[in-house]
């Protein structure tokens, strides 16, 4: 056993021709959320606070879909949810529907420990953040102006995307290449999370999303269901991204971990059997077990990913073969 | 393979309840079972089956769905339902209604009318608008014994499940009516799982259950449909109804076993639930004191139950 951390930044369409103003603010903040984790690791922060101190970071960088940077709703509003657990005690929070709040996934922390509940939404998640006295800001704060580009060609195109990573092709050759590489779903940077377990075995989720891009206000996605976009318990935890109504319906972030229960498949054929069922283009996840294993799967052209474990292994990656394995 | 449908109005239900509290519910469990045999024995899909009989169980003011649903601490009304297809794993789920007729309708229509599955809040009540269903003014919802049941949380400082109660000392967290469910399978396969809820008494603003949560409080796919009621929280924490379907697909044991075994896994005095299998076996476990419930299944078999003994 040891410590092992695994995040994302979405997975999707990402086209291999993903220009390198675009990639490299990713890698580099994927590089950034990484260390910290890593970091915290080392320091015997438990796995919970990891994952909380890593999505708090991603949703901050305003290149990930989650707080800043976070897609809009088809009024070109900001509703971001996220969740949070812990797999000793299987306690959890999530939100949802939030437009003013800094930081979602600490907010679905705060609902996990000062509420009898488990999950907040909208009006009365915004009520409970001012109680708490969380960051929050104006909705604009939220918004960038790759996302207001994103919406406008959504709704041109008038379909709801997961997310779309070539909104600023400035030639139309690109922008041609791009439009015909891009079925239906699109390029997709959606929803960002972190799994981690330290080295006594205690795990933890978190994910945090603004969604899709035009999407219907009120629209809940997978990323605050517990056992769709997350999941954590004494066996492995798991955090989901993709499209999320296919993850709400496979109930994907639960299956990695029953499948390793019921089934008695390792975390690495449990992951690649979960994302299997789901229809392709649609998946991503990333997924660290009690032992200290790492599991980073998707269905997708790619997923902004980046892993590390106690024994030196690290890797940041975006495309390559779905499944990495462990040194 | 045969058709089979288990209807509940929540679990939680006291060790025992006066007459003027047991009859009018088991005559609605009476009623709604009668529905939905009804709509089954006219050949109508099992997703039909589940959206008639839980429009019928939120439309009755003795459960806490619909009319009769419990309120949040501000004395408002919050509902959310959910429904999903078997075959397909279709699924719609709505939260946060409070104008909604029949909140398990809309998470229909949030299904096959949409690109999602889950509309919530202000979000929901304008699709509800675009679609026209039927809508009222909140105060439709709110009985005088949920009046009183929020009352009593208040004074005694706790968010309760339920209270069936109001007029007797209760001991922490006990008299629970919450939620109403209903699963069907037709003699074909075809499988399908609807919940429906006020939630809790005295919750915050905002609180969402297990109710609207596919996995949680509702669940289907080819093996077997279920629906969940109890302590939303720990039922979203053990996934309850999905866990159900992967024990008997990873597993391969009988409905009556997965079920049982599910229970284990939950705190005790939490959870209930009802179940049917593809091939028309029927479950209805639950660790709490009782459970409103009725099943029926094509051989002739049907059952009213609250606690352990059925009454036919």
């Amino acid at each position: 056993m040891g410590w092992a951390i695994a995040l994302h930044g979405g997975a999707g369409d990402i086209p291999r021709s993903l220009p390198p103003e675009l990639r490299l603010p990713r890698e580099a903040g994927l590089r950034h959320c990484l260390n910290v984790g890593i970091a915290a690791l080392k320091a015997h922060k438990h796995p919970l606070d990891v994952v909380e101190l890593v999505v708090r970071e991603l949703e901050n960088h305003p290149h990930f879909n989650a707080g800043k940077g976070s897609v809009l709703t088809c009024s070109g509003t900001v509703e971001m949810e996220a969740s949070i657990m812990d797999g000793k005690s299987k306690r959890c929070g999530a939100v949802s529907g939030l437009s003013t709040v800094v930081n979602a996934v600490s907010l679905a922390r705060l609902v996990m420990e000062k509420t009898p509940h488990i999950y907040l939404g909208f009006h009365g998640a915004e009520a409970f953040a001012r109680e708490q006295g969380v960051e929050t800001a104006d909705p604009s704060y939220f918004i960038t102006p790759e996302n207001i580009v994103r919406l406008k060609q959504a709704q041109e195109a008038n379909r709801v995307q997961i997310d779309y990573t070539q909104p600023i092709q400035k030639e139309p050759n690109d922008a041609a290449a791009a439009g015909a590489k891009i079925p239906n779903g699109d390029s997709q940077i959606g929803t960002v999370g972190c799994v981690a377990v330290d080295d006594e075995g205690n795990l933890a989720s978190a994910t945090s999303t603004g969604g899709l891009v035009n999407k219907m206000a009120g629209r809940i996605g997978d990323s605050p269901i517990i056992g769709a976009g997350t999941y954590a318990n004494h066996i492995c935890a798991v955090s989901a991204t993709g499209k999320g109504e296919a993850m709400i319906r496979g109930t994907v972030a639960r299956d990695v971990a029953a499948v390793m229960e019921f089934k008695g498949l390792s975390l690495k054929e449990a992951a690649a059997y979960v994302i299997d069922q789901v229809p392709p283009g649609n998946a991503g996840l990333v997924a660290v077990s009690s032992t200290g294993e790492i599991a980073t799967v998707y269905n997708t052209a790619g997923m902004f990913r980046a892993s590390a474990s106690e024994d030196g292994y690290s890797e940041i990656s975006i495309w390559d073969s779905p499944i990495k394995v462990t040194n | 393979m045969r058709w089979a449908i288990a209807v509940h109005g929540g679990a939680g239900v006291p060790p025992s309840l006066p007459p003027e509290k047991r009859l009018p519910r088991e005559a609605g469990l009476r009623h709604c079972l009668d529905v939905g045999i009804a709509a089954l024995q006219a050949r109508n899909h099992p997703l039909d089956v589940v959206e008639l009989v839980v429009r019928e169980l939120e439309n009755h003011p003795y459960f806490n769905a619909g009319r009769g649903s419990v309120l949040t601490s501000r004395g408002t009304i919050e509902m959310e339902a959910s429904i999903m297809d078997g075959k397909t794993m279709k699924c719609g789920a709505v939260s946060g209604l409070s104008t909604v007729v029949n909140p398990v309708s809309l998470a229909r229509l949030v299904m096959e009318k949409t690109p999602h599955i889950y509309l919530a809040f202000d979000g929901a009540e304008a699709f509800a608008r675009e679609q026209g269903v039927e809508t009222v003014e909140m105060s439709h919802f709110i009985t005088p014994g949920n009046i009183e049941r929020l009352k009593q949380a208040q004074e005694a400082g706790r968010v309760q499940i339920d209270h069936t109660q109001p007029d007797d000392a209760v001991a922490d967290g006990d008299g629970r009516i919450g939620t109403v469910g209903c699963v069907a399978v037709d003699n074909e396969g075809n499988l399908a799982a609807a919940t429906s809820t006020g939630g809790m008494v005295n919750k915050m603003v905002g609180r969402i259950g297990d109710t609207p949560v596919i996995g949680a409080g509702t669940y289907a796919n080819h093996l077997c449909a279920v629906s969940a009621t109890g302590i939303g929280e720990a039922i979203i924490r053990g996934t309850v109804a999905r866990d159900v379907a992967a024990l008997m697909e990873f597993k391969g044991i009988s409905l009556e076993e997965v079920a049982a075994y599910v229970m284990d896994r939950v705190p005790p005095d939490t959870t209930g639930l009802i179940a049917v299998s593809s091939t028309g076996e029927v479950a209805m476990p639950f660790n709490t004191p009782g459970m409103f419930r009725a099943c029926a299944t094509e051989d002739g078999y049907s059952e009213i139950a609250i606690w352990d003994s059925p009454s036919k």
